[in-house]
């Protein structure tokens, strides 16, 4: 197995999602620069965290035209796996490849906490009987405020596509929602931080089983060896 | 025989004489002018004035304070092989190193914004952050924390609310966006920081040692290239303007505040890592801080003994037609200056180009050991190098001990006629001392902080210390970090309110599990003209240094921030300390906050009986008056060494120092980590003369520990033997009251009510409009 991690100038969660995936699970990874036109060999695209060209406009909005992301969309149009954390997942909103937007928290603050969210029903790799009902990862953003449209809701519902959801809300976020996946089961994306949520000092190891559930889409053995 | 005359500058505004208005404006005396003329052996231009100015004020110059920084000391004696041995000093470069074994080190280095962040918090706040970064990893080390310690007036007043929020918010932007954690602080309100708040902020990185770079220019021909954002004409003579007292014209000012790009700065981070991280490449890096251009320029040359030349030309500029004084006192952030080693041009150059950012080459070192300054190819300066730096002037001010201090210290409760509390008073008492915001939850301020960027926090903000997971090479350490002042001792009592700070410091660490390593300082103080000023200042300094000789803490650098006045008068003298310690095992770290029921109290180092100087006689009493607390540093070595090897041993399940606010305000915040716990504590064995002392005086050396019913014996044995007073006075129970036993009666309370005016204090305060 292969894991790309992304780097866009301002990603600050570049090291956190890499470690995450190489410490915690100990799997092959590896940094793919924003500049490089393709991505190799991959099995999964982390997208991280961060203030991606420093997020002046809007989050994501000037990352998406970096020249790494028409590989990042030709690879999600194959059926790639992709993970956008926190930044990560406001890029991928604003790439087009995840429906809806994040905007500033309600209280126009930043929030740096640790939240427990509950696990929704996500498909056969990602719901509460492989994750437990519940789980406590930490967040920090000051845009994590999701929003979408009437039918655009509806949709996630139907589709099964909402992954987390906040117990206390804590940044305004239409239903609660913390994460959610495309229509096809390939694009993740979510505000809180597995990638924060894996030491043994870390307020949970709750990350290792999150990122653990994205992967097993395609190596369903993963869950498989961690139940 | 005078040098001759420069030929005109380009831009006729600065060919105007220098008469003793413009001396004067520039903040310079009439000796110091003398002074200007005898190292230039001639008249200066205005540019060379301009330089002149900004690097002999006292934020680049130190030149009311240099001689008593001698005192610190800045080696450690009992260093050894793998601990502690100082690789960089204070005041050689831009942050002392700090050994940590395995061919590790660490940089670490406070700084002050307080001038910038009381006109222009949120940009005041977050270019000062930017500021101490950029002094973190132009040594070579990647930044892997922060932590700041504000000071403001009370937050009853729109303006103090209108100031917190601002700087906070404008930490938040720039430490958020850079990805370094904000792991620990510390504030204080109190009235004397009205209309003049502090803004003191700290970096730490780790770097191996062979990573260790140094600001100075070397080998005559190697290039000079400056890196990174453009110059404009924000923050023109930030740091004259920093070496001022405030007042009602200072908003005028504001375009001496600069304005800052953290995304710019993780440009600048990443890059100039990558580009240190190539053998033999950079001779020498420096950052432009205070003075910009002019100081790296100089200050660089002086350090290498060599000269530099620059042509303001290849200078990137924002803004068209700048002239030479502009572009040599610019502040503008997020620049440095890199010398490069001749012929590897290219190599730089395709760094910076991969993060496309600036990289021009300005100039080149000389051997002249003179600094020359071109516009369009037309000398504009031409000074010493050393002239700005080493041969800046010195003084030794006077002192003259505040009046006020005879008074203050005599004070006694019983000589004043103090009533003491009963206890309806008492109960009153502790909660409105837990809603001070000085005592109450930070939370407000810290969750507006990335605390956990990096994923190496292991303890996050609200304890005793914070403490960080270093991840070095293939090895871990973990590293503890605590900010202390209390300016309110400074002010009673200045040589011991210093000794204090650093021997709380050194207490919280002790508490977090850690052995503690080195110290940074800031030293906030008025204006040093003033004797009753410069007394304060000398002996807090002397309380410092005393301090940390007896603790063998070496002090590796530091910022002198005077000038902190408003028009009401000095702040209190703040010379806030950050300590830091290693912890040798995870096992190790300790927190303030207890888990379980049925943990043992223990008190180390016997019941408070001193009101001198405390929260409580300021909330309750409108006091701020008697003597500091007493210090015993030998009993105080005691206690630290005992706690550490109870700590060690795995007996101690929960450790807080005791400070503001000092008994019951400290067990309470061992119990607000969890919504289920109280504690039963029975005090009436001890003798005190006074209930309000017993419960809330801040008697030094005192820390509260939670110890396991099996291990009690064992700790109560050991500080037997240590000769360190240790009285079992409760335990903690299942249902969440504190009940206290008193020989005045019995008192108790509902936690929970307690914990939400802790708890809520700040964001209720903060939710009331403030100005502007």
């Amino acid at each position: 197995m292969n894991i790309a991690v992304l780097q866009f100038p301002g990603s600050n969660c570049d090291q956190d999602a890499f470690h995450l995936f190489a410490s915690g699970l100990g799997l092959p990874t590896r940094y793919v620069w924003h500049k490089d036109p393709a991505l190799g060999p991959t099995d999964l695209v982390v997208v991280p965290g961060g203030f991606s060209y420093g997020d002046y406009l809007r989050c994501g909005a000037i990352a998406r035209f970096s020249p790494v992301m028409r590989a990042v969309r030709d690879f999600a149009e194959q059926g790639g796996l992709i993970l956008g954390i926190c930044n990560g997942f406001q890029i991928l909103c604003e790439a087009g490849l995840l429906p809806g937007a994040l905007i500033r928290n309600t209280s126009l603050e930043y929030r740096c906490m640790t939240c427990d969210l509950v696990v929704e029903e996500a498909g056969p790799a990602f719901n509460p009987r492989v994750l437990g009902s519940r789980v406590r990862l930490p967040i920090g953003h000051g845009e994590g405020n999701f929003r979408i449209d009437e039918a655009g809701l509806t949709a996630l519902g139907t589709h099964g596509q909402i992954l987390l959801r906040y117990v206390d809300n804590p940044n305004g976020a239409m239903g609660g929602i913390a994460g959610i996946r495309n229509e096809e089961g390939n694009v993740f994306g979510m505000m809180p931080h597995p990638d924060r949520a894996f030491e043994r000092f870390h307020p949970s190891t709750d990350g290792l089983a999150v990122a653990r559930a994205v992967l097993s889409v395609r190596f369903p053995e993963l869950s498989r060896k961690s139940a | 025989m005078s040098r001759p005359a420069l030929p005109p500058n380009p831009d006729p505004v600065l060919n105007q004489p220098i008469s003793p208005e413009l001396v004067k404006k520039h903040g310079l005396l009439p000796e110091e002018y003398e002074q200007v003329r005898r190292h230039l052996d001639g008249e200066p231009t205005l540019t060379e004035l301009g330089i002149f100015s900004v690097m002999w004020s006292e934020h680049c110059s130190y030149k009311n304070t240099r001689p008593l920084l001698r005192g610190f000391p800045t080696e450690k004696r009992g260093a050894t092989e793998h601990f502690g041995r100082v690789l960089v000093k204070a005041g050689e470069e831009n942050a002392g190193i700090i050994d940590v074994g395995d061919g590790w080190a660490i940089a670490f280095k406070i700084e002050s914004h307080n001038h910038p962040s009381a006109i222009e918090p949120f940009e005041g706040a977050a270019t000062g952050v930017g500021g101490i970064i950029r002094d973190i990893f132009t040594m070579g080390a990647r930044p892997v924390l922060l932590t700041n310690s504000l000071r403001f007036g009370e937050l009853e007043s729109p303006t103090t609310r209108r100031l917190l929020r601002g700087v906070v918010a404008g930490i938040a932007h720039y430490g958020n966006c850079v990805g370094v954690p904000t792991v620990a602080g510390d504030v204080y309100f109190d009235r004397s920081y009205e209309g003049n708040p502090l803004v003191n902020a700290l970096c730490l990185g780790t770097l191996r040692h062979d990573q260790i770079r140094r600001g100075a220019a070397k080998g005559a021909g190697n290039p000079v290239y400056y890196v990174g954002a453009a110059t404009g004409r924000d923050g023109l003579g930030g740091a004259a303007f920093a070496s001022r007292e405030l007042s009602a014209e200072s908003a005028a000012d504001r375009p001496a505040v600069q304005k800052g790009d953290p995304f710019m700065e993780k440009l600048l981070i990443e890059a100039c890592l990558e580009m240190m991280a190539v053998p033999g490449l950079v001779v020498g890096i420096q950052d432009m801080g205070a003075a910009g251009l002019t100081c790296s320029t100089c200050e660089t040359a002086s350090r290498g003994g060599s000269g530099i030349e620059i042509e303001l030309d290849q200078v990137p500029q924002r803004e068209a037609g700048m002239n030479s004084y502009e572009i040599m006192l610019s502040e503008s952030q997020e620049r440095m200056l890199v010398i490069v080693q001749q012929g590897r041009e290219r190599e730089i150059e395709a760094v910076f180009a991969k993060w496309d950012l600036h990289a021009a080459h300005v100039g080149t070192v000389t051997d002249t050991g003179r600094m020359v300054v071109r516009q369009h190819g037309i000398v504009v300066a031409d000074i010493p190098a050393g002239a700005l730096t080493d041969n800046a002037p010195v003084y030794q001010r006077e002192a003259r001990r505040p009046a006020y201090l005879d008074e203050t210290s005599r004070w006694t409760p019983a000589a004043a006629g103090l009533p003491d509390l009963d206890p309806a008073g008492a109960r009153a008492a502790l909660a409105r001392l837990l809603a001070h915001p000085t005592i109450a939850s930070k939370r407000w301020i810290y969750r507006q902080y990335d605390h956990m960027v990096q994923h190496g926090t292991v303890v996050v903000p609200g304890s005793d210390a914070g403490v960080v997971r270093l991840r070095l090479g293939a090895k871990e350490k973990f590293i503890a970090i605590s900010n202390d002042c209390n300016g309110r001792y400074c002010y009673l009592n200045p040589r011991r309110g210093a000794l204090i700070a650093v021997v709380e410091g050194l207490r919280n660490l002790v508490c977090a599990g850690a052995r503690p390593l080195a110290m940074t300082d800031n030293l906030n103080f008025g204006n040093p003209y003033k004797p009753e000023n410069f007394y304060q200042l000398k002996e807090c300094v002397e309380g410092l240094a005393e301090a940390c000789r007896f603790f063998d803490v070496p002090v590796v650098g530091g910022n002198v921030s005077l000038y902190n006045e408003s028009p009401e008068g000095a702040i209190d003298p703040t010379p806030t300390v950050s300590v830091v310690g290693l912890i040798e095992a995870e096992a190790h770290v300790t927190r303030q906050f207890v888990r379980q029921a049925g943990l043992r109290l223990l008190l180390l180092g016997g019941a408070p009986h001193e009101l001198g100087g405390s929260q409580f006689l300021g909330l309750i009493h409108g006091l701020k008056t008697g003597d500091a607390p007493a210090v015993d540093l030998e009993a105080e070595r005691r206690l630290q060494h005992l706690l550490l090897a109870q700590i060690q041993a795995g007996h101690v399940a929960a450790a807080h120092d005791l400070s503001e606010g000092g008994l019951l305000v400290g067990v309470s915040e061992m119990l607000f980590g969890t919504e289920r716990l109280g504690a039963a504590l029975d005090l009436t064995g001890f003798k005190a003369p006074r209930l309000d002392a017993l419960l809330f005086g801040e008697s030094q050396g005192r820390v509260v520990i939670a110890v396991p019913p099996e291990h009690e014996p064992a700790v109560m044995f050991a500080a037997g033997l240590a000769g360190v007073p240790a009285d079992a006075i409760g335990a903690v129970t299942g249902a969440p009251h504190l009940k206290v036993a008193t020989a005045a009666g019995a008192l108790d309370w509902d936690l929970g009510g307690l914990r939400l005016g802790w708890e809520t204090s700040i964001e209720v305060a903060m939710k009331r409009p403030g100005l502007g």
